[in-house]
């Protein structure tokens, strides 16, 4: 028999029907009798004083019903720790990027709000600005905030071991400067929200968010109502990838004060210009490294100095440079590193979490520059990757890094053996390498991403198991899936850890009022740790039936087997029984049961210092090996990648479709920040505002893609699992850029190599086609 | 406001509606088919994607009034009393979709294509699907639906 009846299976999406019939319901798609609408009237300068603000023409207009400004919100302000809660729903006293929401207003239809918003006056003194973030960090430049008069949002400076001394002593020293770009998350669905306040004292609210836990705990504080009478209820969410839908944004707060000032639904659509020059963006950084090594290529130490374009808020930034930096000392055995940030603010768009979030700049940076002092040195660049992995750790055995990171399971090595192994590497030279004026080229990276983010009980995930009395079965998660499967994933984990079919199982989605709190989805987190809650409250059901079953069939509890919808016992294994009956037993027995099982994720905490650098933020840790195979066009600088492999270690896979398509999906976006995309900015203004000028990639422009699953059975996930989300995406820019190495003989530093940058690069090294 | 008589879905509607209105306003407010979804706006995401006398097109682009004496398509037409079309099957055997997002307008550029095309290539399929934007998948997954739907439509 094998060991799982439902887990690794490849088992349909449980919401794959209502998604092809186009029933699944996002939050633009919901609408309340009596709704109005909400637009949001914003600043046309990046940095200005606001001296006044004239409501009173939006006001007079017939069809509105009410305008906001800052005052509404009384001076209340939000932020990721306590002491940068610095960014208010509507802009107070000062405007500090290029379109912030300033006011907002409720009318009776789209037309009439938006020519209300355009109405609202408002006298600016315009304020010199600061765009680039290595200029805003420099004495003397515009301050943004009164309170970090140096602008600077974030600051840390670690060091572990003796990174000088280790320089000294190594045979080769190298310094470079790499730059990572300016995107956007991407998701389609632009943020929506229905919000209703009931006169009575409470909020109702369908929101577009795939951590609906923040955005329930910021409800309650900015309107100061106790969480019980925040009602979040989630609709399906059209794509998140971290940044916006995490947090909340300005007209999330607006649709809420409108409604309470009005007493009506109200809604809002971000429309996708605003999404493109007002929401969350990647952190843009400026990384200079320096690495060390021994004439065999062993690493002896990393020092990295980065600059981060913070944006005009804090938001999430503490956290992205703490990810940034602890994520260097991964997949590769570092004795000695030292880690140097600032977080500048500027009078640009905020920058927030993205897929990859922290890890993708620092790994790009060293994996970069080890392929380069691979070179310098005559290594091969699987074999110096392999001489440096971190080894898979015996069972029981931890290895740690030089700043507390734990790693259990390890598939670096096996990963790199596959990828070296596939045609696409191990024939790398077979095939032409040049035809016409297209020169071939194929790349390697091996990097790692932190999985089950985890800090302190406020992160926890709570999951409840209902038995119905017919032997199906409800799951009541806090987590949501935004896309990545995770709802499958839960389910399948509830049916197998309960012995049912997975086809009885049953998962709605949040509603804070019935749903236990579950801080969303972020950090790779959900499979791992609202998966770890499920498997307990599956448990917990299971143990309440198995004592039912006893209590009726006169055995003991541990002889009774649940698998796969059927109920056996170990003594005489020919007597079977269905689930049904069982529940029917365990709900009917005596005067009558609730069969509610119960868990929650608690998986070992270990404290992290974003001072001194150290901790242990996940559970576990992904890694990846990855090739790529493109051509580049010698002439014209196009790029066209062609093939992508991909050896991912996600310690087991649960649901083998979704970890493939996280892998496909991640690795495409992960290749559009490193030659497509990127925000055409100029003092503080987004030239590409619409889906036009923002190129994101097209079916045409990606490669073939295959992933190959490295089983290492991870002890801290459910069934043996690890992250799977986001290690692609930061694998595959070294590796495109290794292949752009291989085909042009330069090596790129700045995200993204655009073709405009290929040829002048060509044109430098003398290799430009005419 | 103006009257529209317009076929959706093989049913006969007459609306007033704004001269200014978009096919997509109409689908989504006035017939609460919001299986059609909006994204970009300005027709490059390709979330809108109906079918119009059998051709894919952006809702967003065509003014309602232009869809007047048309055969308007969207995924609320395309299976028969929740029985799945083929297509749709294929999507969901395959697992070629995440967040579900774009995808009812790649069903329906995928039905444009096969209807055309129906044992198309892999360059094909790349080609029929380029209008629609999915950013969760890297298509992988949806360009082995296409081909395992038109597969299973060629019995």
């Amino acid at each position: 028999m094998e060991k799982y009846a439902v887990i690794g299976k490849r088992v349909p999406r449980i919401d794959g029907k209502e998604k092809v019939l186009g029933q699944a319901k996002y939050a633009a798609d919901y609408a309340l009798p009596g709704m109005l609408w909400c637009k949001v009237a914003r600043s046309p300068l990046p940095h200005a004083r606001i001296l006044n603000i004239d409501t009173s023409r939006a006001e007079a207009l017939p069809g509105v019903k009410a305008v906001i400004t800052a005052k509404d919100f009384g001076g209340w302000t939000w932020g990721f720790m306590a002491t940068t809660r610095d960014e208010p729903p509507l802009a107070t006293g000062k405007v500090r990027y290029l379109y912030e929401a300033v006011a907002a207003v409720a009318a009776i239809d789209e037309d009439i709000a938006e020519e209300a918003s355009d109405l609202i006056k408002v006298d600016y003194e315009e304020l010199p600005g600061v765009f680039d973030p290595e200029e805003a960090i420099k004495e003397g430049a515009p301050v943004i905030h009164a309170y970090r008069p140096n602008n600077v949002s974030v600051e840390y400076h670690w060091n572990f071991g003796a990174v000088e001394k280790a320089f000294a002593r190594s045979h080769i020293v190298r310094e470079d400067r790499f730059e990572t770009g300016k995107v956007v998350t991407g998701f389609l669905e632009p943020p929506a929200s229905l919000a209703y306040y009931d006169p009575s004292g409470s909020i109702t609210v369908w929101p577009a968010k795939q951590s609906p836990y923040f955005h329930y705990r910021h409800l309650a504080a900015c309107f100061n109502l106790p969480l019980n009478r925040v009602r979040v209820i989630q609709p399906f969410i059209g794509g998140g990838f971290g940044g916006t839908k995490n947090d909340s944004v300005a007209g999330d707060f607006c649709v809420v004060m409108l409604s309470k000032k009005t007493g009506k639904p109200v809604k809002y659509i971000y429309a996708m210009d605003e999404v493109l020059t007002t929401c969350r963006r990647r952190h843009n950084m400026v990384l200079y490294n320096k690495m060390g090594m021994t004439k065999d290529g062993i690493l002896t130490a990393v020092e990295t100095r980065v600059i981060a374009n913070g944006g005009a808020y804090t938001a999430i930034g503490p956290l992205t440079m703490y990810l940034a930096g602890s994520g260097n000392t991964l997949p590769f055995k570092l004795p000695n590193f030292k880690y140097d940030a600032w977080r500048a603010f500027t009078n640009n768009p905020v920058s927030a979490a993205m897929r990859g979030h922290g890890f993708t700049h620092t790994r790009f940076a060293c994996d970069t520059q080890m392929g380069m002092m691979a070179e310098e040195l005559g290594i091969d660049p699987v074999e110096i990757r392999m001489r440096n992995a971190i080894e898979n750790p015996k069972p029981g055995e931890e290895y740690r890094t030089v700043n507390g990171i734990g790693i259990k399971t390890c598939g670096l090595k096996e990963a790199m053996e596959t990828a070296a192994e596939d045609t696409l590497w191990a024939d790398r030279d077979k095939g032409p390498k040049r035809a016409g004026p297209v020169s071939y080229g194929v790349g390697i990276s091996g990097t790692s991403y932190q999985g089950g983010a985890r800090q302190l009980g406020h992160q926890s995930c709570g999951a409840i198991v209902r038995i119905c009395e017919d032997g199906t079965v409800n799951l009541l998660t806090g987590a949501t899936d935004c896309g990545q499967g995770s709802d499958t994933v839960l389910s399948m984990i509830a049916a197998e850890e309960l012995g049912v079919r997975y086809e009885d199982v049953s998962v709605k989605r949040v509603d804070t009022a019935y749903t236990p709190v579950d801080p969303g989805s972020y950090g790779s987190r959900v499979t791992l740790l609202a998966g770890q809650a499920t498997q307990l409250a599956a448990r917990d059901a299971k143990n309440q039936l198995l004592e039912a079953g006893a209590r009726a069939w006169k055995v003991k509890p541990e002889d009774i087997e649940i698998r796969n919808g059927s109920v056996t016992m170990k003594t005489s294994p020919d007597k079977r029984v269905s689930f049904e009956k069982l529940a029917k037993i365990a709900c009917y027995e005596g005067s009558g049961a609730v069969v509610l099982g119960r868990g929650h994720s608690a998986y070992g905490l270990e404290a992290i210092d974003f001072n001194a650098g150290t901790g242990n933020g996940g559970t576990s840790y992904s890694f990846t090996a990855q090739t790529v195979r493109l051509g580049v066009d010698m002439e014209t600088g196009k790029v066209d990648v062609t093939d992508f492999f991909i050896a991912h270690d996600a310690g087991v896979p649960l649901h083998p479709v979704s970890v493939e398509s996280q892998n496909q999906g991640g690795a495409v976006q992960g290749l559009s920040q490193t030659i497509y995309e990127q925000f055409i900015m100029e003092k503080g203004r987004t030239h590409n505002m619409t889906l036009l000028d923002y190129k994101m990639p097209r079916s045409t422009d990606v490669p073939d893609i295959k992933v190959t699953d490295i089983i290492t059975d991870d002890p801290d996930g459910p069934f043996g699992a690890k992250e799977a989300s986001e290690g692609s995406i930061v694998s595959t820019p070294p590796a495109v850029v290794n292949a752009l190495r291989d085909a042009t003989g330069v090596w790129f530093k700045e995200l993204p190599v655009t073709p405009e940058k290929i040829v002048k690069a060509l044109k430098e090294k003398g290799k430009w086609l005419k | 406001m103006k009257p529209l008589s317009i076929t959706v879905n093989g049913k006969d509607y007459e609306l007033q509606v704004k001269a200014s209105a978009t096919l997509l306003e109409i689908l989504r407010e006035d017939l609460g088919l919001t299986g059609t979804k909006e994204g970009c706006s300005v027709g490059e995401c390709g979330a809108c994607t109906v079918l119009m006398d059998g051709q894919a097109v952006n809702a967003c682009l065509i003014l309602a009034a232009e869809a007047g004496d048309k055969e308007v398509t969207t995924i609320e037409g395309l299976a028969d009393n929740q029985q799945l079309n083929p297509i749709q099957e294929a999507f969901v055997e395959i697992g070629g979709l995440q967040c579900g997002f774009c995808t009812p307008a790649m069903i329906l550029s995928a039905k444009a294509l096969l209807d055309k095309t129906p044992n198309p290539t892999d360059e094909e399929i790349r080609k029929g699907l380029e209008g629609n934007f999915c950013r969760c998948t890297g298509y992988t997954k949806i360009i082995e639906s296409v081909k395992a739907a038109a597969h299973k439509m060629r019995g």
